[in-house]
C-alpha cells in the first residue's frame, strides 16, 4: 500500500525534473520546482507513517514554509527578469553579463 | 666606559624630518597654488642649523670627558636580528665622527642658506630642498652610524640623493644620464662595500658587528692577514666609487650637471668624503696591513696627478673644480693610505670649506652671468663682482696650498707624513701636483676675474650676487684662512690641536723624521706652489685667448679618452650580453615552459568550453545527472 504512495512521489518528482530541464518559460519551470518540493513532501509524510515517528511530518510543514517564502521571492525575482528583457524565455538569460 | 645620551640620534632626524615634511608640503602644493618660496627656503634651513646645534652639543659632552673614553653612544632600536645577529640602529659619537658632524653640518646649512638665494624662481624649489635635506640627513647617518650596516644605510642614501640632485634639471637628456651614470658607477663600489662587509662579517662579526666590537676583536685568530687585505681592498673599492678615484672617479665631473649648490653639497660636505671618512673610521683593519695601506696611497695619488692633468685643459668653471675635488681626494687617500689617517682627516675638513666656498663662488659667477659656464666666455669680472672676487681668491689659495692658508697646513701634513714613512715616490708625485694645482686653480681665477671681459653683453649685465648668497661665501672665506690653525704643527709653534683631538678615534703612529725632513716637505710644497702660480700668471695674468688644443693637450682635454674606453670595453660589452639574453636566452629558455603551461590550459579550457552553455536548464540538466550518478554509485557501496 505504501509503495502506492512512494510511486507517486518518483512520477511527481520526475515530472517535476522534465519540467525544470525541458520548459523554457520561466513560470513553468518555477512550478516545476515546486512540483518536486511537493514530491519530496509525500515521500517524507510516506516514511514518517511508515516507521510511525512524528519528525517527517515537521520536515514536511518546514518544506513548505521554505517553499511559500520562495515563492515570494522568486515571483519578485521573475518580475525584475520580465522588466529587463521583456522576456520569460530561459534562453534569453544566457549571459552573466546584465 | 660608553656613555649613552638619546640626543644623538637627534641629529639625523632632523634633516630627514624637514625632508619628509617640504616633500610633502611640495607633492600637495606642486598642482595647485604655490607656496611661497620663504616657507621651503626656512624650512630647509631649520633642520641642518638644529644638527650643528646638536653637534655642537656633542663636541662639548666629547670634550668634557677624559680624552680614551671619548665614546658616545645612542642606540635607538633593534633594526632586526637574525640568529646570533643584531644590528641596532644605534649611533657613535668619537672625536673622528664628531669633527665629521661639525663640518658636514655647519657648511650643510650654510649652502642651504646660499640655494635659497641660488635657486630663486626654480619651479621645483621645494623638490630641491627636500632632496638637499635627505642628502644631508643621509650623510649624518653615515658618518654616526655605529658599526657598517648603518653606515650603509647612510651611504646607501647619499648615493641616491646625488643621482635624484645630479639630475635635478631633468628637462635635457644629458642631466638626466649624468645622473644615471654617478648611481651606476657608484653601485659598482657599493658592491665592493658589501661584499668586504660581508667578508669582515664572516670573520669577526659573531661577536658584535659595530665598530668597538670589531675593533676589540681585529686581532682574532680568524683575521689573518689574507682576510685583512681582502677586507680592506674590498671596503677601498666603495671608497674608490663613493669618494671619486681610480678607477671610479668618472661620475664626479659630469656631477656637475645638477644645480651649483649641489655639486657644493657633495663636493665639500657630503657624499665625497665618505670614502675618506670610511677608511678612517676602520684605520684599525688598515693599520694590520701595509700592503693595502699602500695600495690605497698609490691610488690615491695617481688620481691626484691624473685630475690635476685633466683640470689644467678644462673649460667649464664647474669642472675645473670637480677635478680639483678628485685631485685633492687623492692627496686624502694618499694620507690615510700612508697611516697619516688625522692628517687625510684635516684635509677633508679645510677642503671641506675651501671648495665650498669655490663652488658657491663659482655659482656666484654662474648667477651673475645667466647661466653660462664656460671660463672663457667670461674674464675681467674682478670690479663688477668685488666681494665674489676675494673670497674666491682666498679660497683659490686655500686649495692651491699657499702659507697660511687652510690648504696649505693640512696638504702639507699628508706630504710631511708620507715623507716622513719612507714613501719617496708619494711625496715626488705630490709635490709635483701641487704646482698644478696653483697653475689650474690660478688659470681659472685669471681667465674668470682678470683681462678684458670676453662676453660684453653678459659682462655689461654681470652684478654682485645678493647677500644671502654672499654671506655664506664670506663665512667659509674665513673659514677657508683659518682653519689650517686649527692643526698647527709643532715646527709654527703649533700643537697639532686636530691631530690629538682624533688620536683616540684613529690607529696611527705619528712618525718622527727630524726638523730637517719637516722643513724639506714645507719649502718642497712652498717652491711647487710658487712655480705653479707663476706660469699660471705669465699664461693667463693679462688676459689670454681662448687656446685651441694640440697634441698631448688635446689628449687631456678629452680626458684621455677614458670614458670613451670605458664605453668600449665595459657598456657596450655588457649591453651586447644584456641584448643576446634578452633575444636568445629570454624566449627560448625561460619563456618557453611558462607560455607552455598557458597554452596547456588554453587547450583544455577549449575542450571543456563546449560544456559551457549558459543556459539555465542545461546547467539542470547537468545536476539531475550528477545526482542521479552519486546516487547510484553510494546504493552501489551501501549494498
Amino acid at each position: 500500500m505504501m509503495h502506492c504512495y512512494l510511486y507517486l512521489s518518483i512520477i511527481l518528482f520526475c515530472l517535476g525534473i522534465v519540467g525544470v530541464i525541458a520548459r523554457r518559460n520561466v513560470f513553468t519551470v518555477f512550478m516545476s520546482v515546486e512540483l518536486m518540493l511537493n514530491a519530496a513532501n509525500l515521500a517524507f509524510i510516506t516514511f514518517s507513517r511508515v516507521h510511525e515517528s512524528m519528525d517527517g511530518h515537521v520536515l514536511a510543514m518546514m518544506v513548505m514554509a521554505v517553499a511559500a517564502a520562495e515563492a515570494a521571492l522568486a515571483l519578485a525575482v521573475v518580475i525584475l527578469l520580465h522588466k529587463h528583457k521583456s522576456k520569460l524565455d530561459t534562453n534569453v538569460f544566457s549571459l552573466l553579463k546584465g | 666606559m660608553e656613555q649613552s645620551v638619546n640626543y644623538l640620534g637627534l641629529i639625523p632626524l632632523f634633516p630627514l624630518l624637514g625632508a619628509v615634511l617640504i616633500g610633502l608640503l611640495h607633492v600637495f602644493t606642486c598642482n595647485r597654488t604655490k607656496l611661497p618660496e620663504k616657507v621651503y627656503g626656512i624650512l630647509a634651513c631649520v633642520g641642518p642649523v638644529l644638527s650643528f646645534v646638536m653637534a655642537l652639543k656633542v663636541f662639548v659632552a666629547l670634550k668634557g670627558l677624559p680624552p680614551e673614553s671619548r665614546f658616545l653612544v645612542h642606540k635607538a632600536f633593534t633594526w632586526f636580528s637574525v640568529g646570533d645577529l643584531h644590528i641596532n640602529m644605534g649611533f657613535l659619537a668619537d672625536p673622528l665622527s664628531c669633527l665629521m658632524l661639525l663640518f658636514v653640518t655647519f657648511i650643510g646649512s650654510l649652502i642651504h642658506i646660499y640655494s635659497i638665494g641660488y635657486m630663486g624662481g626654480d619651479k621645483n624649489y621645494g623638490k630641491f630642498f627636500a632632496y638637499m635635506n635627505l642628502f644631508l640627513g643621509s650623510m649624518l647617518v653615515l658618518v654616526l652610524g655605529d658599526g657598517p650596516v648603518v653606515m650603509f644605510v647612510g651611504w646607501e642614501g647619499v648615493g641616491l640623493c646625488s643621482y635624484l640632485l645630479i639630475s635635478f634639471y631633468s628637462e635635457d637628456r644629458s642631466n638626466v644620464l649624468a645622473g644615471n651614470k654617478a648611481f651606476i658607477v657608484n653601485r659598482v663600489g657599493d658592491l665592493g662595500f658589501v661584499l668586504g662587509m660581508s667578508f669582515l662579517f664572516w670573520a669577526i662579526g659573531a661577536q658584535g658587528f659595530d665598530y668597538l666590537s670589531l675593533k676589540a676583536h681585529v686581532n682574532d685568530p680568524a683575521m689573518t692577514q689574507g682576510v685583512l687585505l681582502t677586507v680592506c681592498l674590498l671596503l677601498f673599492v666603495g671608497a674608490t666609487g663613493k669618494s671619486a678615484q681610480i678607477p671610479l672617479y668618472v661620475w664626479l665631473p659630469d656631477a656637475m650637471a645638477g644645480p651649483t649648490p649641489v655639486s657644493a653639497l657633495i663636493h665639500a660636505a657630503t657624499m665625497v668624503t665618505a670614502g675618506v671618512y670610511m677608511v678612517a673610521r676602520f684605520s684599525f683593519l688598515y693599520a694590520e696591513v701595509a700592503l693595502a695601506g699602500s695600495i690605497v696611497a698609490w691610488v690615491g695619488i695617481l688620481t691626484a696627478l691624473l685630475a690635476a692633468i685633466f683640470g689644467m685643459f678644462q673649460e667649464d668653471i664647474k669642472k675645473v673644480l670637480a677635478y680639483s675635488t678628485v685631485s685633492q681626494l687623492g692627496y686624502m687617500f694618499a694620507g690615510v693610505g700612508v697611516a697619516a689617517y688625522s692628517a687625510g682627516i684635516f684635509h677633508v675638513f679645510t677642503h671641506a670649506f675651501f671648495k665650498a666656498l669655490l663652488f658657491l663662488g663659482a655659482g656666484s659667477v654662474i648667477y651673475a652671468l645667466h647661466h653660462e659656464q664656460n671660463i672663457w666666455k667670461m674674464g675681467g669680472l674682478k670690479n663688477k663682482m668685488p666681494k665674489t672676487y676675494v673670497t674666491m681668491v682666498i679660497g683659490a689659495l686655500a686649495l692651491a696650498g699657499c702659507p697660511p692658508f687652510s690648504g696649505f697646513f693640512s696638504k702639507d701634513e699628508i706630504l710631511y707624513s708620507a715623507l716622513a714613512t719612507g714613501h719617496f715616490g708619494i711625496w715626488a708625485v705630490g709635490v709635483l701636483v701641487a704646482g698644478m694645482t696653483a697653475y689650474y686653480t690660478f688659470r681659472m681665477i685669471f681667465v674668470v676675474f682678470h683681462g678684458e671681459p670676453r662676453d660684453h653683453h653678459a659682462y655689461e649685465h654681470a652684478q654682485e650676487s645678493p647677500a644671502v648668497m654672499t654671506v655664506p661665501l664670506i663665512i667659509l672665506a674665513v673659514g677657508a684662512l683659518f682653519a689650517g690653525l686649527l692643526n698647527l704643527p709643532a715646527i709654527f709653534g703649533g700643537d697639532q690641536i686636530v691631530s690629538h683631538w682624533l688620536a683616540p678615534s684613529v690607529t696611527e703612529h705619528h712618525p718622527h723624521a727630524g726638523v730637517f725632513i719637516e722643513i724639506l716637505a714645507i719649502g718642497a710644497s712652498v717652491v711647487a706652489f710658487a712655480i705653479g702660480i707663476k706660469i699660471a700668471y705669465a699664461k693667463f695674468g693679462k688676459g689670454a685667448p681662448e687656446p685651441s688644443f694640440t697634441g698631448f693637450a688635446d689628449f687631456a682635454y678629452h680626458k684621455f679618452y677614458v670614458d670613451e674606453l670605458y664605453d668600449k670595453v665595459i657598456v657596450q660589452p655588457y649591453k651586447a650580453i644584456g641584448s643576446s639574453i634578452w633575444k636568445v636566452i629570454e624566449p627560448n629558455v625561460t619563456d618557453a615552459p611558462v607560455k607552455g603551461v598557458a597554452r596547456l590550459y588554453m587547450v583544455l579550457g577549449t575542450a571543456f568550453k563546449v560544456f559551457q552553455v549558459g543556459y539555465v536548464r542545461v546547467y539542470a540538466l547537468y545536476m539531475v545527472l550528477g545526482l542521479s550518478l552519486m546516487s547510484l554509485l553510494l546504493s552501489q557501496s551501501l549494498n
